[in-house]
């Protein structure tokens, strides 16, 4: 499929700008309580590592719902997020509760390997019980210029997820350039079919950051104006407190609106965030600053 | 775009709960006597007048009006000073002074924003992020001027005027009156200073630092009170310079005052400043830009971009870029921390303002308001746009001084540069476009003496700022800015 | 009743903001009348080599601050030094100063670092220039900082010949490597003490204690500084020569310079500068009318 990418300009201060007013938001007393229990729901608790085990992954999945027996009415984090060949113990982990199974795929985190095998790796994690895949773009193919490649496996990786499938498409955005470029690919991952557009593999630094995050809202709330979809967005790596989440969000909130205040279109990929939050929580609703010891780490 | 497509909405999920700075660490008194020689003393009037908070109507303190005889006792003083030590003291002990005064004001700046938001219903984030450090970065800037200046102006052997008076707006209290007061002390002058009536609090802040850093008496003399003693000051023979921020119309009759007579001037006035808008440029971040523009301050700026240009071939797509960005500002108590948009300084100037929001509906405009509440108490004007708003209309030609955008769109440069220079104003102008050779061809055209590209609303102590035609005469900032208190031979 | 003792300072050296000791483990001793006082590292060229790799280190960021915040940390520098006046004073007494003289260079070392901190935001509005080309071009000349600038201070003033190699080195944002007076190098060591304590960070001062006759050579050779500032030295020929591998810019100053209130200025600052022009094109509008 040939298309035209409109080269929408992005200017970097511009950016920096408004992320600065946003980082002034002062979130206090409920509506920091209620940031906060919003953030849960959006974490997608990960382990994507070398050395992840069964054992690993279950013990994750038991975190993942129960999150904190001290207050018994949080909300439950809205995925676990794992390697294709740890999909099935996530499932079987999780077939009680409403969290969701997300899974890497396309030869994450590089996403150098052919279409097939692409393809292939896709298949078998929603064949294992993948509810959502979170799939690598080829930075390679669109340094090189060729975008229609990289619109095309976009496109071919939806179609093996179906319906039944949610596809969050990782632009790893630390290796793509300027603002620009990540514009550039927010528009060619939404008009493939992307569900979500996420930032990062978290493998890189620099991962997710707030300019690079609303460059990416700008693009999913153009593309809402002109066709009525919405599209989701998954901010991942880096965030590893709750301040820093909150801003996020705050972020979200100014520039998309209460439509995307919501699990099902907005999330985090985070691994310890969750306890700095449970953390937030906790200070919030006793008054004290709270020490990582009363707090399982998994 | 779609009419079956829903607008977003950015309200009523997740509101934000106050989050309000304290006040109990402030140190006011209940009343102010003027400073004069060093020392507070009581009016010689025995006059005083409320100022007070325009968000609650609440009386904060009482200050004191200085009639005929105070100006004279002020302008005695700086006279004395100037002659008798100031004038000869070696350029770098005058700058340690100077440097004093920075650091005094950065150890005490929470306690000053605070103050200033209370006294003239700016947001607190504004006074705490802009005001105060840019005050404090004035002085220091200036400070490292006063043994320098044989580099500025090289071989004109540079001094100071003498006694310099003054007249501040209370747009920006503190910052305006660092603005006057760095370069006047760096440069060996002495000073009179008369802060706006409504927004004393934060200069009488400064005179007690002024004190604090055991500045020579006279050397800074903070006379407060209405427009009548700007005048006696403006009349006074022995006052060698009057420095004025303020209206076009004050500005005018002061010239007229001192036309003729061997004092020197820099005015700085209103303005009505084009802020243009591109088909390339890059819109989101332009919107930021214009919403700066127009609301930072509540448009109390008198380099506000209040005329919007938008190229007629972006027009709806901009227009509700706009106003999605505009669901996002939150109206409300100056002292919450988010709060974008606070109190309109006083009763008269709110008049003032809806005056001209009644003669834009009057004259065919079309008009968009924020939907927001407002409180019951102080003086308050919601974030407002009016469309189809043609060059002849008063809305675009005359200074508003509030939270008022008149857009208008066009469809060429040459087309848009002409309507931008077409007002008897020219202080300010803004260019948004990604494309650097026209950047660079809108501002060596446009008549303005501060013209920002892709940005808007940024001040910078080394930046000269000042205007053209009826904006006013001289600079402010930077090294043109030494110009104003020095008699080059 | 006993005598309280003393706690005795060691003095070492100051690499990436840190107090080391000198990787050759030597020293050498400063006498008055005889009787030892102190024990005085004796810095290597490795000490030398670490320290550039901490200067270059520190550069970029250094010069990447605003004008404005380099002022800022230059003039804290001043007040510290203000508030160590007594401290100094006695060092340089126990060098051999009087305390009359002492006074006086403490007041001006602390005059000049201000005099120079305040010159960091206004270099470009005097030195610059927006050049008239004869092309529809907007064309400027700014002045940058050039790198890593290796500084031999002066032997005969101790503190005042070190400020003054310092501050107008590192305004505009250059770091430094200095190599301190043979003579007097207490108060080069205090100094640095002064500048950890002053918010400039690690690697823009690095300060080595030593011979010249031994550092001379590989600071003259390196290759990773750009430019050499000469205070008050009998230089041999080949320092220079050495200096032409990678054509190091050298400044040199007496000390008549260093004591005179002429050595307040910002050609010296300029010196450690390098200029650069840059062009870009200005639309123009060939339509003759102004009707639209």
């Amino acid at each position: 499929m040939i298309k035209e990418f409109k080269n929408i300009r992005v200017d970097k201060l511009g950016i920096e700008d408004r992320i600065n007013r946003i980082t002034k938001r002062s979130l206090k007393r409920e509506s920091k309580l209620k940031g906060l229990e919003m953030i849960l729901s959006m974490i997608d608790l990960t382990t994507l590592e070398g050395m992840d085990t069964v054992k690993k992954v279950e013990q994750l999945c038991y975190k993942a719902t129960h999150l904190h027996n001290q207050f018994p009415n949080l909300p439950r984090v809205a995925a676990v997020c794992v390697y294709p060949n740890m999909v099935r113990i996530a499932s079987n982990s999780l077939k009680e509760s409403d969290v969701l199974v997300a899974s890497v795929a396309t030869a994450f985190p590089s996403g150098n390997a052919t279409l097939q095998i692409k393809i292939n790796d896709t298949k078998e994690a929603i064949e294992n019980g993948a509810n959502e895949v979170d799939m690598v773009i080829s930075r390679g193919k669109f340094h090189s210029g060729e975008y229609n490649y990289v619109f095309d496996e976009i496109a071919a990786i939806k179609d093996v997820c179906g319906e039944n499938s949610r596809l969050k498409v990782i632009l790893e955005t630390g290796e793509l350039g300027d603002y620009d470029h990540i514009r550039m690919a927010s528009e060619i991952a939404i008009n493939a079919g992307a569900d979500f557009i996420k930032t990062s593999t978290g493998k890189i630094s620099p991962a997710a950051t707030l300019p690079i995050t609303l460059v990416m809202l700008e693009a999913i709330k153009d593309h809402y104006y002109n066709t009525g979809k919405m599209v989701g967005m998954k901010p991942a790596g880096g965030i590893s407190n709750a301040k820093l989440a909150l801003q996020y969000l705050m972020l979200v909130k100014e520039t998309l609106g209460n439509l995307w205040l919501d699990k099902h279109w907005f999330r985090f990929g985070a691994s310890s965030l969750a306890n700095d939050v449970l953390m937030q929580i906790a200070k919030q609703k006793t008054g004290f600053y709270q020490s990582n010891n009363y707090f399982s780490k998994d | 775009m779609s009419s079956t497509i829903q607008p977003l909405e950015f309200n009523g999920n997740w509101e934000l709960s106050p989050s309000l700075e304290s006040t109990d660490h402030l140190s006011l008194k209940n009343q102010y006597g003027l400073f004069i020689n060093g020392k507070f003393v009581k009016p010689l009037s025995k006059k005083l007048f409320p100022t007070i908070n325009p968000s609650n109507e609440a009386t904060i303190a009482m200050i004191a009006e200085a009639e005929e005889k105070d100006v004279n006792l002020a302008v005695k003083s700086a006279r004395v000073a100037y002659d008798g030590h100031w004038s000869k003291m070696p350029n770098k002990e005058r700058a340690k002074y100077i440097y004093r005064i920075a650091r005094m004001i950065q150890e005490k700046s929470k306690e000053l924003s605070v103050i200033e938001t209370i006294d003239g219903g700016k947001p607190i984030r504004e006074s705490r992020d802009i005001d105060i450090p840019l005050a404090a970065a004035h002085f220091y800037y200036y400070a490292g001027w006063a043994d320098k200046l044989k580099y500025a102006f090289p071989i004109a052997n540079p001094k100071p005027v003498g006694v310099a008076g003054q007249i501040i707006p209370w747009n920006f209290p503190l910052m305006m009156a660092a603005w006057k007061i760095a370069p006047a002390l760096a440069t060996g002058n002495t000073v009179v200073l008369k802060p706006a009536e409504s927004t004393s609090l934060t200069a009488l802040k400064l005179a007690e630092i002024i004190q604090e850093a055991d500045l020579p008496p006279g050397v800074v003399n903070i006379i407060t009170g209405p427009g009548t003693t700007g005048n006696l000051m403006v009349n006074h023979p022995k006052i060698d310079k009057i420095a004025f921020t303020g209206s076009t119309a004050v500005g005018k009759s002061i010239m007229k005052n001192i036309a003729g007579s061997n004092k020197k001037s820099t005015m700085e006035l209103g303005g009505k400043a084009a802020n243009i808008v591109f088909e390339d440029a890059p819109l989101d971040q332009a919107v930021e830009g214009v919403i700066n523009g127009i609301y930072f301050n509540q448009g109390h700026v008198c380099c506000a971009g209040s005329r919007l240009f938008i190229q007629e071939s972006i027009y709806d797509l901009f227009i509700r870029k706009l106003k999605d960005r505009m669901q996002s500002l939150i109206l409300g108590n100056p002292l919450d921390k988010n709060t974008d948009i606070g109190a309109i300084n006083s009763h008269n100037q709110l008049s003032s303002i809806n005056k001209y929001i009644d003669i834009g509906k009057k004259e065919g405009a079309e008009i968009f308001q924020l939907n927001c509440e407002i409180p019951s108490k102080g003086y308050w004007c919601a974030p407002t746009l009016f469309t189809n708003v043609s060059q002849s209309h008063a809305i675009a030609r005359e200074e508003i001084f509030g939270p008022v955008l008149a857009i208008q769109t066009f469809r060429t440069t040459n087309e848009v540069i002409n309507k931008a220079n077409n007002t008897p104003y020219g202080l300010s102008a803004g260019v948004w476009t990604d494309k650097g050779s026209k950047v660079f061809n809108l501002t060596s055209k446009l008549n303005a003496g501060v013209v920002w590209a892709n940005t808007y609303n940024k001040f910078d102590p080394t930046s000269p700022f000042g205007g053209y035609k009826e904006s006013g005469h001289g600079r402010e900032g930077g090294l043109h800015g030494l110009e104003a208190y020095l008699n080059l031979s | 009743m006993s005598e309280r003792i003393k706690v005795l300072k060691t003095y070492k050296i100051f690499i990436d903001g840190k107090f080391p000791r000198t990787e050759s483990g030597r020293y050498y001793q400063l006498k008055s009348k005889d009787i030892p006082y102190a024990n005085v590292c004796l810095s290597s060229k490795k000490d030398l080599r670490n320290a550039v790799v901490a200067a270059r280190k520190a550069f970029l960021p250094w010069a990447e601050k605003t004008a404005y915040n380099r002022s800022q940390i230059l003039y804290r520098i001043a007040e510290m030094l203000e508030s160590r006046k007594t401290q100094f004073i006695d060092e340089l007494t126990i060098q051999g100063f009087s305390k009359k003289d002492a006074s006086k260079e403490l007041d001006q070392s602390i005059d000049r670092i201000i005099y120079f901190a305040g010159w960091a935001d206004k270099i470009n509005q005097v030195f610059g220039a927006v050049n008239p080309v004869a092309s529809s071009h907007y064309n400027f000349t700014l002045f940058e900082p050039m790198g890593v600038i290796g500084v031999l201070s002066s032997d005969e003033s101790p503190l005042l010949g070190l400020v003054s190699s310092i501050i107008p080195v590192i305004v505009s944002g250059n770091s430094c490597v200095v190599i301190a007076s043979e003579k007097y190098p207490l108060s080069s060591i205090s100094f640095a003490e002064v500048i950890s304590n002053s918010d400039v960070p690690s690697g823009v001062i690095n300060i080595l204690t030593g011979t010249k006759k031994e550092l001379a050579t590989p600071i003259s050779s390196h290759m990773d500084i750009n430019a050499l500032g000469l205070f008050s030295q009998k230089i041999d020929k080949q320092l220079f020569i050495n200096a032409t591998e990678n054509l190091k810019r050298i400044s040199s100053f007496n000390d008549i310079q260093i004591y005179s209130d002429d050595f307040d200025s910002p050609y010296i600052i300029k010196k450690f500068m390098e200029s650069k022009t840059t062009w870009h094109p200005v639309e123009v509008d060939f339509t003759k009318t102004n009707n639209y």
